[in-house]
């Protein structure tokens, strides 16, 4: 199966479950909606639906059967979780997801895919009109707009996460949360394990140095 | 369920708050600043308990399923009814854009997979059943059976069979 990023890979089904888990862990961790895959998730869909046909094939009562049948289970949990969790963040964050979106740069990637775009629009337009229609237009007429954007709380980017280095950095730049303290440096060895705040490795997570975990 | 019961007698209150939002405009001039801030506040509380409502009904899509008990639906107004449908339209497309052919149910598979087969107890009479190996088996309630978990998520869902945890 290949991948159609633009690196275009060819990876082992390990690999591309490996990625996978990658991608659901570091979304789960961080605080904000990152990057979607969407080559990974066709891929893994692509790879479900071999397996699934296969043990139609299979002999029943084989045991190699039940083992792939578990696997089965397994990858399609952790795919339902990873795009849950992308859901909830893009419920929970949604006007900012698509002001971020909407402003984004040409070469930059996305952080929506082009379904989950449609269902954050229809989330924002279907929130949007009941609140009007419930309360806002029975407002003062000074009041009846209200901007969501301002409303509806941002993500934490000064949360602390957990994460393991993949590939060595040096002097990421460390900023002071109080004012007494001062920026700092440190760098990255890898394989070395770090509690950190995630404004600070924003980038490395989108690059894939560090996972978090 | 008590949290209904709050958010009903809430909305009572609401429907106040929503009229003493619009009378308090009509007041003396000298008072007009301290009006907006508490027309503003007002407003603020409005919404925010408004969008709280909201945020438990969608997590009654995601427990429940997509047809909600008539004991709910009793508390809910007309708008939230249509909010929820139309909630429960786009993650239904959503879904189907999402694993290939029928695409992906992602109501399930809410916990990691601990066991290929699971116990279960039949809780209403549901009739012949048949799993993959060709066999049927009889579910008639109160029974009680061990059966391949994938197949029983649909039936756990509807309330036909009820996982058993020992």
């Amino acid at each position: 199966d290949s991948d159609e990023g633009s690196e275009e890979l060819v990876l082992t089904p390990a690999q591309l479950i490996r990625s996978l888990e990658q991608a659901w862990l570091n979304e789960k961790f961080a605080p904000e909606l990152l990057e979607s895959k969407p080559e990974i998730i066709e891929c893994v869909v692509e790879q479900l639906d071999h397996m699934e046909a296969n043990l139609k094939r299979a002999k029943k009562g084989d045991l190699k059967v039940s083992v792939h049948r578990m696997e089965i289970e397994r990858i399609r949990y952790v795919l339902s979780s990873y795009l849950r969790c992308r859901l909830v963040k893009i419920e929970k964050f949604f006007p900012h997801v698509l002001e971020k979106e909407k402003s984004r740069a040409e070469g930059e990637p996305s952080i929506l895919s082009p379904e989950e775009f449609a269902f954050a629009k229809e989330y924002m337009a279907n929130t949007e009109t009941y609140l009007k229609n419930v309360a806002l237009k029975h407002m003062p007429p000074n009041l009846q707009k209200v901007s969501l954007l301002k409303s509806v709380p941002k993500p934490n980017l000064d949360s602390f996460v957990f994460l393991r280095v993949l590939e060595r950095q040096e002097n990421i730049l460390v900023e002071p949360e109080t004012d007494e303290q001062r920026e700092y440096t440190i760098d990255l060895e890898e394989g070395s394990q770090h509690l950190i705040r995630y404004k600070t490795i924003a980038p490395l997570v989108a690059s894939g140095a560090v996972q978090l975990i | 369920r008590q949290a209904l019961e709050e958010m009903r007698a809430l909305y009572e209150r609401n429907q106040a708050d929503v009229s003493e939002a619009k009378s308090g405009r009509t007041d003396l001039i000298f008072l007009i600043r301290f009006r907006h801030c508490c027309l503003l506040r007002n407003q603020r509380c409005v919404l925010a308990y408004l969008y709280d409502r909201l945020l438990r009904i969608r997590a009654l899509r995601w427990e429940y399923g997509s047809v909600l008990p008539n004991t709910i639906q009793f508390h809910m107004s007309a708008e939230e009814v249509e909010w929820f449908n139309r909630y429960k339209k786009s993650l239904a497309t959503y879904m189907r854009s999402v694993g290939g052919e029928e695409g992906l149910d992602l109501t399930q598979d809410i916990k990691p997979p601990k066991s290929l087969y699971i116990e279960v107890r039949c809780l209403k009479d549901y009739g012949e059943f048949e799993i993959d190996d060709g066999t049927t088996i009889l579910l008639k309630k109160n029974s009680q059976h061990f059966l391949p978990r994938w197949k029983c998520e649909q039936l756990i869902r509807q309330g036909v069979l009820e996982h058993i945890l020992s």
